[in-house]
């Protein structure tokens, strides 16, 4: 028994973190959302160099083979900086799924170096986030898995309110050729897809959490009223302090939820909704207290806070809504043993 | 990260459990704050408790414990909450002065009480508050007063726990006209020491859970100060975040609870109102997210890390969670929530309505949570005071 981050996953996740802080700042979001552009090729280029993109890409194609536990501190580092690329959905989600068909593609190996980008469209989400930039689709219908090239995709573009997500209604023709798994694997492979996706959305969520306490705090400690810095009011500290514990009580739900990925049962896909509801709550919870705290100026468009708010707002429905996630946990709280001694799932046992 | 337990630790959950099963009594024994009767009845308990070595199992074998880490402690209160044993009368010595005494105690001060402690043969009260020092410790008035190899004490202390029934107690003391967090010594005391007055205090629910205690010129070796003199704020402090933060309240407490707080819910699946799933669910949750997180800190431990402000967000969080959990079970009962386990037709009542009161007091002991709530925001978050 060991909760804790090896040497190794600690430094990645603070080269994701280094990376996010040189370049993924607010005044460069701002700037990027000026100029229209989807993606800041020289961000995208400095979190694929180091690796990034290869974490969960098998070691066959240029990848580092690693597993979720690997990852999810990268996730939740993307939500820290509400990082506008999709590093999570690619490397995270897309890769795999890929990689998991056993299909033979050199597009693989483009992807694990990030030159080449892949967007899902899974049948849970009604529309595919980045698709404009991706240079392949993987579709479902009728639980098989489609690989499509993106020239074969008819692309409806779909605002959000969140300025950096970009989601598209994809019109496409499923035909044979493009079929990678067939309707049994598929439908396994989906469902993979789905836990691995709500668990680093979980990540995401914790990050941006964090991210918006952190900003009211900043703006707490240099705003005076009745002479003091609003942050020695305990109106203000409470409000903070209430939103730091349910990230401290997230935390460990997602790492290990992160950590028994790999054992695909009840236990772990509970762990996994359990660790999607919170998160995306406290996500929610905690940009709206950090623009209570920051008053007027929060509800402006000139503080960052809104940003966070908008992709919490947009999380918290992708990948599965707070009902279904809630859901697949009562089906393993009332269906399998409970008790102190199932607090970590066993391999074989709620199956 | 590896998140099983090996085979020693899987070994030792079956000795606890195999050793627990023979030994737990079968039937309640009564409440520890209800009476003399049931405070004796739960001495015998940690004395049984003791005989088997599971007194203290993290402590070194010469106190009376097994020397096991903090995870091989957990796994002893899972199985100490799944079995239904009795509550720990002596937590106010094995889980809050007893780490203390490990790290701030001379060696002669661990072997007098720490083996004693761990037999139940030696019963603790705290004793911090004093009428005017609550949430601001720091203003206790009550005096030790240096005379040879005596100290003298004099003051008021109030809202001791256990201190009714108990033999011992510890509180801070200051010198004669010292101010604030400066003079203060740890100081351990005998309740039935002359010039010592205990005034029971009857709780919510009728039991004398604290008292008020009057000293009066009471004369106690130096010996038992605990760590230097005038340095008590930095003893207390300086564990308040450790294994206290840890010990206070085991996750295998809530998980039992919410454990049962489903079975309860299905008995009553078809009567009471279905959106109260959800509420059982969230309460279900919040028992893993606490557990899960003490593992995470116990595994950070034992790799020589250290916690700091976690044991003011754990105590957020733990007693929050209590209410929370009670309050569905009472939702679930409904019109018999508020009967008593002894009513003719009180059905499955059970323990949850006593259990809920008790919870209540979580947000106020050790420590309210606005105190802690400060904590976090200055220094987790370096908000300014």
């Amino acid at each position: 028994m060991n909760f804790t981050f090896s040497e190794e996953q600690l430094m990645a996740a603070d080269t994701a973190r280094q990376i996010l802080a040189d370049m993924c700042s607010p005044p460069q979001l701002r700037a990027q959302m000026a100029k229209c552009e989807a993606r800041d090729a020289a961000r995208w280029q400095a979190l694929t160099d180091s690796g990034l993109a290869a974490i969960l890409a098998p070691e066959a194609a240029g990848g580092m083979g690693l597993d979720a536990i690997d990852f999810v501190q990268i996730a939740e580092a993307c939500g820290y900086a509400a990082l506008p690329e999709p590093l999570v959905e690619h490397a995270g989600v897309a890769v795999p799924l890929l990689a998991a068909t056993g299909h033979e593609t050199p597009l693989l190996m483009d992807a694990a170096t990030g030159k080449a980008t892949i967007a899902v469209g899974h049948p849970i989400n009604p529309f595919v986030a980045d698709a404009d930039t991706a240079t392949a689709l993987l579709m479902h219908h009728a639980d098989q898995v489609y690989l499509l090239d993106a020239a074969e995709a008819s692309l409806t573009h779909e605002p959000s309110i969140d300025p950096f997500r970009r989601l598209f209604r994809v019109d496409w023709t499923p035909v044979s050729a493009n079929i990678i798994a067939d309707a049994a694997t598929g439908k396994l492979l989906w469902d993979d897809a789905l836990d691995r996706a709500a668990l680093f959305t979980a990540a995401q969520c914790l990050g941006l959490a964090q991210r918006s306490v952190h900003l009211a705090v900043d703006y707490a400690k240099g705003r005076n009223q009745f002479g003091k810095p609003i942050g020695s009011y305990q109106a203000v500290k409470h409000l903070l302090a209430n939103v730091q514990v349910k990230i401290e009580f997230s935390r460990p739900v997602i790492h290990a939820a992160a950590a028994q990925f790999e054992h695909r049962n009840a236990h772990t896909r509970a762990r996994i909704s359990h660790a999607k509801l919170v998160a995306s709550e406290v996500a929610d919870l905690a940009a709206r207290t950090s623009i209570q705290v920051h008053g007027a100026m929060g509800y402006s468009w000139e503080v960052d806070v809104h940003f966070f708010l908008k992709r919490a707002l947009a999380l918290t429905y992708a990948w599965g809504n707070p009902a279904l996630h809630r859901a697949r946990v009562a089906e393993r709280v009332f269906r399998y043993p409970l008790g102190p001694e199932h607090t970590f799932s066993r391999k074989n046992l709620y199956v | 990260m590896d998140l099983s337990y090996t085979a020693e630790q899987q070994a030792f959950r079956a000795e606890v459990r195999a050793w627990l099963q023979a030994h737990v009594p079968s039937e309640p024994l009564e409440h520890f704050d209800a009476s003399r009767a049931g405070f004796e009845a739960h001495r015998a308990w940690e004395r049984t408790l003791n005989e088997g070595s599971w007194g203290m199992v993290t402590w070194p074998k010469d106190y009376g414990g097994r020397g096991v880490d903090l995870i091989t402690w957990l796994i002893f209160e899972e199985e100490y909450y799944r079995s239904g044993a009795p509550g720990r009368v002596n937590q106010n010595g094995i889980f809050l002065l007893g780490p203390t005494l490990m790290e701030f105690g001379t060696p002669e001060q661990k072997q007098r009480f720490l083996p004693p402690m761990a037999a139940g043969e030696e019963i603790w009260a705290q004793a911090w508050s004093e009428p005017q020092a609550g949430s601001d410790l720091a203003a206790v008035r009550s005096t030790a007063t240096l005379e040879g190899d005596h100290y003298v004490l004099n003051g008021h202390k109030i809202w001791s726990s256990r201190a009714v029934f108990a033999d011992w107690a510890f509180g801070l003391f200051r010198a004669p006209g010292s101010e604030r967090h400066k003079g203060l010594s740890l100081i351990f005391f005998k309740l039935d020491a002359p010039g010592v007055t205990v005034n029971p205090i009857a709780k919510i629910d009728g039991h004398v859970g604290f008292a008020e205690i009057f000293l009066q010129e009471v004369r106690v070796p130096v010996f038992n100060r605990l760590g230097d003199e005038g340095q008590g704020w930095n003893v207390c402090m300086a564990t308040a975040g450790f294994e206290r933060g840890l010990m206070l309240r085991s996750p295998a407490r809530y998980q039992v609870a919410a454990s049962q707080l489903v079975e309860l819910y299905k008995r009553h699946e078809d009567t009471v109102d279905p959106s109260l799933r959800a509420e059982v669910v969230r309460a279900w949750m919040g028992a893993e997210a606490y557990a899960l997180s003490i593992y995470s800190t116990a595994s950070r431990l034992i790799r020589g890390g250290s916690i700091g402000a976690e044991s003011s967000t754990n105590k957020i969080f733990w007693s929050e969670l209590d209410i929370a959990l009670h309050q569905t079970a009472l939702a679930i009962l409904g019109s018999r929530a508020e009967l008593l386990p002894q009513a003719p037709h009180a059905g499955d009542v059970g323990d949850w309505l006593g259990d809920y009161i008790f919870a209540l007091a979580g947000p106020i002991y050790a420590g309210s949570n606005e105190i802690q709530r400060n904590i976090i925001a200055e220094r987790l978050l370096g908000l300014p005071r």
